[in-house]
């Protein structure tokens, strides 16, 4: 396998992505860097229409254009620009190197395809496997993820399968290759809160067994929480906040995150309560105001907000915000932390954020820590 | 299972075919004049003969339960017109005539129609979509009765390339122009239809799932967009084969074919009441068999469907 610059399996460096609409550019993904090791698990958090999907999207050059546009940036794969490779090269990669799971198993299989052809091509494709070979591949891949009976039923339709049972497939597919990162888009949110969680133990333990790399794209912070390394939270196409898992839910560095983690139910704390909300809406991204586009929901706004773009602070090693008043709430974020007894500010074994309930992330052991 | 619905819809079909023939029995007796009037008035002692000869003599129930009895049995009787022919014997030497026509009528309009509206969906807003469509719309608000003449008039009779009219067999040049005109009409209307269902596809989900996959443009297309893109195709296809087979008036007329349709037509300026239910029937038959077998086709296409 190739080695890539500095471990680092994929770097995403100043992506845009703009839609040509009738009510002008709507900046979906503008400027968003960032890297992923290999074997480590990256989240992406945001409202809808933040651009989280967006960002995915281009990294495999999936978005629909036109009105869609990759304007600049580049998204180097072991080191190799994608956004530079022939089409044909960066359909080598896709399934292959690089798969996705997206969020809605119900229409993201082909109803008029046997679940079994829809798995053997994948292989037959990249992997050259004959049908005979693919076919014993796609009952294998089905035993994998855990659907009963995989022989028995690998020749269904996909109508014939429960939701939970279809993101499976997906989730099989998207690994028959092995690929070196799996990109999950919301692959949860379509699903009854039972079958959640089991979705996301499977892909915790397929990728455990198979070392792939993983970004996990959602709006759930809970789900984050106990299975990434390290989190992105976009806003209106920018990344407002990123930092190690355990350090983004122990002290958060940007008023939005604070505002998504206290949005979390916690029914243990605040039952009886009224759930939090952040006042406003996502801003319009065709028409985003020159300060901070946070700025009106903003419940640390000043003028100056309003007024200029904020700057995109950096806390400690890996620790990234973009606000005027970044070190502030910083600040105050570690200060609430110590009230509430946690460990040293800038220690590496902080506890999580209480606000996050039942999710419990040192779950699962960070190799992205703060002061790491 | 599949056996049993066809079996049902088959059953069906009786009753329908014949609450049309009643209609069209109807119908016919309600319009004025005979099979056997003339400009003369005829004198009333033979008006008398011919009545009592044809039955039409005897109460309408009587005449009806004849007509329906005969049916029944298949058999259309003679035509009044063409007095040496059976009815059955006119259908089986016009059929050929409006079947060849339609048929290749209907693929070309399929073929042709098929890859524009697919080109169109994959390149929506682009040129080729907009010329492809424009030339649909006009394909579809072009009467055939404006355009075979147009045809006529520009490869017959002005470049002198095709002949202009005449059954001559099959294969013949003769085809070229009666087929064009037939097929102009459909050809939009799958291409409109194809752009649709195609573009609304080509947006969904399972579609990026295949281009997720690596698939090359051309597979995402051929093996997972156009079984789902083509349904309103298939659908239309029931109906509009049943009408081109059996025959389509205004071009067999103009292209003087031989045709099924040519014949109803002159079935009813003669009143020729055998032969005019006679076409009915069978045209009525063939659009519930042919609908039926879209039907059937359905469930082999989409294996959500259960009947």
């Amino acid at each position: 396998m190739m080695s890539g610059d500095n471990g680092n399996l994929l770097s995403v460096r100043d992506l845009r992505t703009y839609f040509e609409t009738e009510d002008g550019t709507v900046k979906a993904v503008d400027g968003i860097s960032f890297d992923l090791k290999r074997g480590e698990t990256l989240g992406i958090v945001g409202e809808s229409g933040s651009g989280k999907s967006v960002t995915n999207l281009s990294v495999i050059r999936l978005i629909p254009s036109p009105p869609g546009r990759i304007v600049s940036g580049e998204v180097l794969f072991h080191g190799q620009d994608i956004l530079s490779l022939p089409a044909e090269e960066v359909r080598r990669i896709r399934g292959k190197r690089i798969s996705m799971i997206f969020q809605d198993p119900m229409t993201s299989l082909n109803p008029f395809m046997r679940i079994s052809r829809q798995l053997m091509e994948i292989t037959q494709l990249h992997l050259g496997h004959t049908r005979e070979q693919a076919y014993e591949h796609a009952v294998r891949m089905l035993e994998t993820v855990g659907i009963p009976e995989a022989r028995a039923r690998v020749d269904s339709y996909p109508h014939e399968f429960s939701g939970g049972m279809r993101q499976r497939v997906m989730i099989a597919m998207a690994l028959s290759c092995e690929p070196e990162l799996l990109i999950a888009d919301e692959p949860t949110t379509a699903l009854d809160v039972t079958i959640q969680a089991q979705i996301l133990e499977l892909i915790r333990k397929l990728k455990e067994e198979t070392g792939t790399s993983v970004i996990l794209i959602t709006h759930d912070l809970g789900v984050v929480a106990g299975m990434t390394d390290d989190i992105i939270v976009m806003y209106a196409g920018k990344i407002f906040e990123q930092a190690p898992t355990r350090e983004l839910f122990a002290a958060p560095g940007n008023p939005y995150t604070k505002a998504l983690l206290k949005s979390v139910p916690d029914p243990v704390h605040e039952e009886g309560t009224d759930l939090y909300q952040i006042p406003g809406l996502p801003p319009d991204v065709a028409h985003l105001p020159p300060g901070c586009p946070f700025a009106p929901r903003c419940y640390h706004a000043e003028e100056v907000c309003r007024r200029e773009f904020p700057p995109f602070v950096q806390l400690n090693a890996e620790h990234f915000s973009l606000c005027h008043f970044a070190g502030e709430v910083y600040a105050e974020s570690r200060a609430e932390r110590d009230a509430r007894g946690g460990a040293t500010p800038s220690g590496a074994n902080v506890e999580p954020s209480e606000n996050l309930g039942a999710v419990d992330p040192s779950e699962n052991p960070t190799q992205g820590g703060a002061g790491r | 299972m599949k056996f049993r619905f066809i079996v049902r819809r088959l059953i069906v079909t009786v009753p329908m075919v014949l609450i049309v023939i009643t209609l069209t029995w109807g119908l016919i007796r309600l319009a004025p004049g005979n099979f056997y009037s003339t400009e003369k008035k005829l004198p009333p002692a033979i008006e008398k003969n011919i009545r009592a000869k044809y039955g039409l003599d005897k109460p309408w129930y009587v005449q009806y339960g004849r007509m329906m009895w005969n049916i029944v049995r298949l058999d259309f009787g003679n035509s009044l017109k063409y007095e040496n022919e059976t009815v059955n014997d006119i259908l089986w030497r016009t059929l050929p005539v409006s079947a060849t026509i339609g048929l290749l009528a209907y693929l070309l309009a399929l073929v042709v129609g098929v890859l524009t509206g697919t080109l169109a969906a994959l390149k929506p807003n682009s040129k080729l979509d907009y010329v492809s469509m424009a030339l649909a719309m006009l394909g579809i608000s072009l009467p055939n009765f404006v355009l075979g003449p147009i045809l006529v008039l520009v490869f017959s009779l002005s470049l002198y390339w095709l002949p202009p009219a005449r059954w001559n067999g099959f294969p013949s040049w003769n085809l070229v122009l009666p087929v064009l005109t037939l097929s102009a009409i459909y050809m939009a209307y799958i291409a409109r239809l194809t752009r649709a269902g195609m573009l609304e596809v080509l947006r969904s989900d399972y579609i990026r799932t295949a281009r997720a996959k690596g698939l090359s443009e051309r597979q995402v297309v051929v093996r997972h967009a156009l079984r789902g893109g083509l349904l309103p195709v298939v659908s239309f296809t029931g109906p509009a084969l049943a009408i081109l087979i059996s025959g389509t008036v205004v071009v067999e007329r103009i292209f003087a074919m031989p045709g099924l349709g040519n014949y109803f037509i002159n079935a009813n300026l003669n009143r020729d009441e055998p032969l005019i239910i006679g076409i009915v029937a069978f045209v009525s038959i063939a659009v519930l068999v042919f609908n039926l077998l879209v039907d059937i086709a359905y469930a082999f296409i989409d294996p959500r469907i259960r009947y």
